[in-house]
């Protein structure tokens, strides 16, 4: 056993085994039912609980780099609040997060429900440059730094914002984000100082970093893809519309098949990985 | 030529010979079609470039960082233009010049117009002398208008953090370790409670450093040190969900999209 040593994995065959494990259930839709928790619960029902009409304010802040698990969440929420008759106003922080929005209402709102009629049932103000200070300026006045919406009209003209003073006109913010300003700015500058409720769905990095302020100061978080297919499995669940899989399409759901094989083998590397490490280890006390 | 040269050359002619045969016989979009379909072509193609890098560094990485770069940069000046300065600076200032030239919707249904905000003045001054920086003598003026910038966003930000996570946070950890419901005890959230103010307790003390981690102090921060350690894991295995996301989402976009090997 002294002499007994295990080559170091060369790092492209690491790539290689993953890329694998996660093309092979791509190939073949393996998917898992999911069980959602309590969590994502909360923000499903944060949703659920509003009446028809109640207006929630949607802010999209990420971009194509999070839109892997992002844009899932976003289509989810939207569906969510349309099946719910509320009206959604969209706007981002992030420059690109102007196509975020566009691809989720083009992909989803328009196509799937032809009632929902732009500026009575929602409105998109686009993006706005200032971060933190957007946030700080429409709690208390939204015309000041968006005089009109994204296409130039404006919003005294819009029947959905031509009484909207400020952030607290809003029943709920559903937060989408992938790091700053995001969540985290929302709940600082808007939920707290304005007593709005949030909600929001996040990449999984950022998960771990919003936690401490569930429940109080976040109604329910996502935190990654996991979060998205189980909140489309409720949704799934509430609305059995949903269930025809071949007209709706669900990402999240369907790319948790991936992922549970790439975690697999992750698991598996860090296991290899260690055992080496171990054998090697033992190798050279015996060999010294 | 080296023979690993070879064995790539040759692998990315039967790729693209593979590509050609898929779009003659209709399988995949066309980019010669425009629009969308050439867009996807340059999105597959340029995802293809940064893969690349996997097997080390190459110029076909180099030419999407710098396209990236570039394209970014260029994005950002017509997005702040168009978003921040002509809206909310010439919009405030002159919004009838504004509303003539770019953005017809300042004016409302009924014609009017908002009154010109002299306030805007300010920044229009400050945004110049950040400008300053460019020119050759004097560059030092540009810091009056960075001074206020650093001052407004650390104001704002000590003001968020004390309020949401300082005060904030102190109150979401005042439980009740024992939580009492019309049944009776509620284990499962007594346990949670228990495990949240343990968390947070030990965590602190293993960062105070004014005293000796030894006897009882030094368990509680090792108590301490366990829980950090097992944050830090969560956070590790949430780092590594994402990323796999974004591989699944990318190969989902060249597979099912792109090539149209799969199914949707």
């Amino acid at each position: 056993m002294s002499g007994f040593r295990l080559p170091e994995i060369d790092r492209r065959l690491v790539f290689a085994i993953v890329a694998a494990v996660v093309v092979f259930p791509i190939f073949f839709r393996l998917s898992l039912p999911e069980v959602p928790s309590t969590i994502v619960m909360n923000v499903f029902d944060s949703v659920e609980s509003l009446p028809a009409g109640a207006m929630v304010l949607m802010p999209m802040d990420f971009d194509p780099g999070s839109e892997a698990e992002l844009q899932p969440m976003a289509r989810a929420f939207v569906r969510h609040c349309a099946e719910k008759k509320l009206r959604i106003t969209f706007l981002t922080l992030w420059g690109t997060g102007s196509q975020m929005i566009e691809r989720v209402t083009k992909d989803v709102l328009i196509p799937e429900f032809p009632d929902y009629q732009y500026g009575r049932d929602w409105v998109n103000l686009g993006y706005k440059p200032g971060m933190e200070s957007v946030i700080t300026v429409i709690l208390n006045d939204l015309k000041k730094t968006f005089p009109t919406d994204v296409s130039g009209k404006n919003l005294d003209d819009i029947p959905l914002t031509r009484d909207v003073r400020n952030l607290r006109n809003y029943n709920l913010i559903l937060s989408v984000s992938a790091g700053y300003a995001g969540t985290k700015e929302w709940v600082q500058f808007a939920g707290d100082p304005g007593q709005i409720p949030v909600a929001a769905g996040m990449t999984a990095v950022q998960a771990p970093l919003n936690y401490p302020y569930y429940p109080r100061q976040l109604k329910g978080l996502l935190g990654g893809v996991k979060a998205a297919a189980e909140y489309e499995s409720l949704l799934i669940k509430k609305y059995p519309r949903y269930e025809d899989q071949q007209k709706y399409r669900f990402e999240a759901l369907t790319r948790m098949g991936p992922q549970t094989f790439a975690h697999l083998a992750v698991i598996g590397l860090i296991l290899l990985g260690n055992a080496t490490y171990w054998i090697n280890r033992r190798a050279a006390q015996g060999g010294a | 030529m080296p023979r690993q040269r070879l064995i790539l050359f040759g692998a990315l002619g039967l790729f693209v010979v593979f590509l050609v045969y898929r779009v003659a016989t209709g399988a995949m979009v066309n980019p010669l079609e425009g629009g969308p379909a050439l867009g996807m072509w340059v999105a597959a193609l340029l995802t293809l470039c940064i893969f690349s890098f996997l097997a080390g560094d190459n110029p076909f990485y180099k030419f999407a960082e710098h396209l990236f770069v570039g394209v970014s940069a260029a994005y950002w000046a017509v997005k702040g233009f168009w978003n921040a300065i002509v809206p909310n600076l010439m919009g405030k200032l002159l919004p009838e010049f504004t509303a003539n030239t770019a953005i017809p919707g300042l004016r409302k249904e009924d014609g009017t117009l908002p009154a010109p905000d002299l306030i805007y003045v300010l920044p229009l001054i400050f945004g110049l002398l950040l400008l300053w920086r460019l020119a050759p003598k004097g560059q030092w003026i540009s810091r009056w208008s960075l001074a206020f910038v650093v001052g407004i966003t650390a104001g704002l930000r000590l003001i968020g953090y004390l309020s949401s996570d300082f005060v904030g946070q102190v109150r979401n950890t005042m439980l009740p370790l024992l939580v009492v419901g019309d049944g009776g005890l509620l284990w499962v959230d007594s346990f949670n409670n228990i495990v949240i103010v343990v968390g947070v307790v030990t965590g602190l003390a293993y960062f105070y450093f004014s005293r000796e981690h030894t006897g009882a102090f030094g368990r509680m921060t090792r108590i301490g040190i366990w829980t950090l350690m097992v944050t830090f894991g969560a956070g590790f295995g949430y780092t590594v969900m994402g990323r796999i996301a974004l591989l699944v989402g990318r190969l989902e976009f060249l597979f099912v999209d792109w090539l149209k090997l799969a199914s949707p």
